[in-house]
């Protein structure tokens, strides 16, 4: 590495030596030229070269896959008790892994705090981030992201004590309110209570964990934070039953994986690996069954699991059989919700608005054609 | 009248003194109760930790240690503390992600940590400052294993280069510029050149290597010790030459320094390792592997060594001119009597202060879970992240405390030790 470093120095150096050592504007600017087009030349090969990722192959020359997760948000990425990777976010991207490897291990996770997660994406750190991050117009415009879907569909919520006698956040007017400072859901939470021509008295935590102490000290008559980190929270309190997560929804928080700006087909092979996931669920296809399925006579799972004719993921530089793998991995998108989400997981958040569009939620995938 | 007078002959023994003031009413009114306002002052503290310790001691006593989850906990009893997360994770706080089966190699590297730094500071195990020397490559190499002989290539150039000096100097010139630059260059160029090969052809001869951790999985208190450590041992010959060159004559030198150490103090130290966790990446050439764990020692270490510049100096501002002027009238060269006269009394006056920055800098360590690096209270937000353990909160951060207080203290009570020591004056 130190070598590298120093050729590419001694590299640059010497250009610059030649380049001012020149004689005259005009040659000058004709190696400036002659320079400027090697750049673009090299830079161009990552954009115009159709059909072929180079995020694909670098991931394949290092042999495992770099997925950026939270380094801890629960439900969603975490370590176990036996230091293992585990969550819903971690999860996907196993199966990413078993979709372009084969093996759902082939895979290293970097924990990202929420400040650097952006930037370590942008700079090359990892090949995807999936942490629990939410779709807004900014982050895919300014930052240069791409987002391939949406994995979970959360929103901000309210946990109330039950004593308190209130049944919907509309009666909250006046309360005190636990709000982790410098986070989105302090300013839904503003105009939500501006909205309905409420009022109430902020008490700034520095994250969940600090909201919780001072809701359960009684600094705060509610708090507030996504649906999602509510009910996990609510099942470890001393009595759950003692509390209540108000069932309005005031925001949007549409959680997705992503990944930077200008690798397309990269994108898609992210896209349509959680589209597989999803359509999986649809058909009924599990981490059990999958192997029955070879005398199916419904086309799409033929091409979904590669058991057909034709080969369509070569279009994106998969094995056949990668979707099959993927599902193989942690099964489809109901089983990895129900592990590390629903009821198995400890955390019983219900599917709601993130059951499949056949079962009344709204996770819909394009048909995988 | 006189007829009474009388002399006392033999000298009378000293009557043991009021039981109300020796032993331990004797402390008690001494230390505790010497007038109303220490007797109000008294009773307050004891107030106060009744209150605290009325609750923490049945908490704490009464703590599960063997429950499977925070909910096992609060289902026994929800009043006292759930220490189970230590058992389940005091590895992971200690050792992070290392592999399990390798957990002997941290433990090592520390236990031979003391005794490297033994010669250092106690001066009758001089003998064995070798140790100490060898020592840095041994602990990168158990760390992050792979082939002895990558760190070891490191130790055999600069041995050849300190040689060529040697015989430079013996057998062809007298002149110390040109032996040092001509082995200077002599190092660089082995190492651009002739270490990768050598490299390979020791690791087919004598094949010694461990299996490699990369630096993703250091975690716990161990990457708290090894940046910690590593900062507090590089930073301070830094700081001495920073100190130094502050002072120095030679203006280019002097700005240099001054630059450094004003822009270094400038800084909030977050956001230099902001620096080298996300911007650094963008500057080097795509494809660089540059460790991320190298990446925050490096500024840790130019951090703490700007402060130690400044302590430093205020050691050096503390003694008198006099010394300057009577090494140099003893024919003392600089760094002759930079060695033998100021540094000495310099330092010792600084002690407190060095001391304190090292303390510092290693509290400042965990301000890398920041970085997302996994040290201990990052570890911790972690552990809660993981359903099982969602929603302790206390049990932890008592634990993390507990491992920062008995290095801090360790080395605070250290630095009490060397300044009974040297203890001149008086």
């Amino acid at each position: 590495m130190f070598n590298a470093v120093f050729s590419q120095l001694i590299l640059v150096l010497t250009l610059i030596k030649i380049f001012f050592n020149l004689k005259g504007e005009i040659m000058r600017k004709s190696l400036f030229m002659v320079l400027s087009s090697i750049l673009l030349i090299v830079g161009g090969q990552a954009a115009f070269s159709g059909g072929h990722s180079v995020t694909l192959d670098d991931v394949k020359a290092r042999g495992n896959l770099l997925c950026g997760v939270s380094t801890g948000a629960p439900g969603f990425a975490t370590i176990d008790d036996s230091g293992k990777d585990v969550g819903f976010d971690v999860d996907y991207c196993r199966a990413l892994a078993a979709a372009i490897f084969g093996d759902p291990m082939a895979v290293k996770f970097v924990g990202l705090t929420s400040a650097v997660r952006f930037t370590a994406l942008a700079a090359g750190e990892v090949d995807i981030l999936a942490r629990n991050t939410t779709w807004t117009y900014s982050r895919d415009t300014d930052l240069k992201q791409t987002f391939l879907g949406v994995n979970y569909y959360d929103g901000q919520g309210f946990m109330v004590k039950k004593d308190l006698g209130v049944n919907s956040t509309l009666e909250l007017d006046g309360a005190t309110v636990c709000i982790q400072v410098g986070t989105t859901t302090e300013l839904n939470l503003a105009d939500y209570f501006k909205e309905n021509g409420m009022s109430y008295e902020p008490v700034p935590t520095a994250d969940n964990a600090e909201s919780q102490q001072q809701y359960l000290a009684g600094a705060c008559d509610t708090y507030t934070t996504d649906a999602s980190a509510l009910h996990g929270t609510r099942v470890n309190l001393e009595n759950p039953d003692d509390h209540l997560v108000l069932p309005e929804i005031i925001s949007k928080e549409p959680l997705g994986p992503l990944v930077r700006h200008g690798d397309d087909n990269w994108a898609d092979i992210g896209r349509w690996v959680l589209n597989a996931l999803i359509i999986a669920e649809e058909k009924g296809i599990t981490q059990s069954n999958i192997d029955s399925w070879k005398d199916t006579k419904d086309a799409e799972i033929h091409r979904l699991l590669g058991t057909g004719d034709d080969d369509i993921l070569a279009m994106v530089g998969l094995p056949k059989n990668a979707m099959y793998n993927a599902i193989k991995a942690g099964g489809n998108y109901g089983e990895i919700f129900e592990n590390n989400l629903g009821a198995t997981s400890g955390i019983n958040i219900e599917r709601g608005v993130n059951a499949s569009w056949t079962k009344g939620g709204i996770l819909y995938s394009p048909p995988f054609r | 009248m006189s007829k009474l007078a009388f002399v006392q002959k033999n000298k009378i023994p000293p009557s043991p003194a009021p039981i109300s003031e020796v032993g331990v009413i004797g402390w008690l009114k001494q230390n505790l109760f010497s007038s109303w306002f220490n007797t109000l002052l008294t009773l307050l503290s004891i107030y106060f930790l009744f209150i605290i310790l009325k609750d923490f001691i049945p908490w704490a006593w009464g703590g599960h240690w063997d429950t499977k989850s925070l909910r096992e906990c609060l289902d026994l009893n929800p009043d006292v503390a759930c220490f189970s997360v230590l058992t389940a994770r005091w590895k992971q706080l200690l050792f992070g992600l290392y592999p399990a089966e390798e957990y002997w190699r941290p433990t090592v590297t520390f236990i031979l940590l003391i005794f490297s730094i033994i010669p250092i500071l106690f001066p009758k195990f001089f003998r064995f400052f070798w140790f100490s020397i060898i020592y840095p490559g041994l602990a990168i190499w158990l760390l992050w294993g792979g082939s002895i002989w990558s760190v070891g290539i490191v130790y055999i150039g600069f041995f050849l280069g300190v040689l060529l000096f040697i015989l430079l100097l013996r057998n062809i010139t007298k002149n110390m510029v040109i032996a040092g630059i001509s082995s200077i260059l002599f190092v660089i160029l082995f190492f651009i050149f002739f270490s990768n090969y050598l490299v390979k052809i020791l690791d087919i001869i004598i094949p010694i290597s461990l299996p490699p951790v990369e630096s993703l999985k250091m975690g716990g208190f161990t990457l708290s010790l090894i940046v910690g450590i590593t900062g507090i041992v590089a930073s301070f010959p830094i700081g001495i030459l920073l100190a130094l060159g502050r002072q120095s004559n030679l203006p280019i030198i002097k700005m240099i320094c001054v630059g450094f150490i004003e822009f270094i103090r400038g800084v909030p130290l977050i956001t230099l390792l902001f620096v080298a966790s996300v911007l650094l990446n963008y500057f080097l050439p795509p494809g660089t592997n540059f460790d991320i764990v190298l990446r925050v020692i490096i500024m840790v270490t130019l951090f703490s060594a700007a402060y130690m510049a400044e302590v430093i100096r205020g050691g050096l501002a503390g003694l008198p001119l006099g010394q300057h002027e009577a090494s140099a009238s003893l024919g003392l060269t600089y760094w002759q009597s930079q060695r033998l006269v100021i540094m000495p009394q310099a330092l010792k006056i600084s002690i407190p202060g060095i001391v304190n920055t090292f303390i510092g800098l290693f509290k400042d360590t965990t301000l890398v879970s920041i970085i997302s690096l996994r040290d201990p209270v990052g570890l911790a937000s972690t552990i809660r992240a993981d359903q099982t353990w969602n929603g302790i909160y206390w049990e932890l951060y008592v634990a993390i405390g507990l491992m920062f207080f008995v290095v801090c203290f360790g080395m605070s009570q250290y630095s009490q030790y060397l300044e009974r020591k040297l203890k001149t004056d008086k």
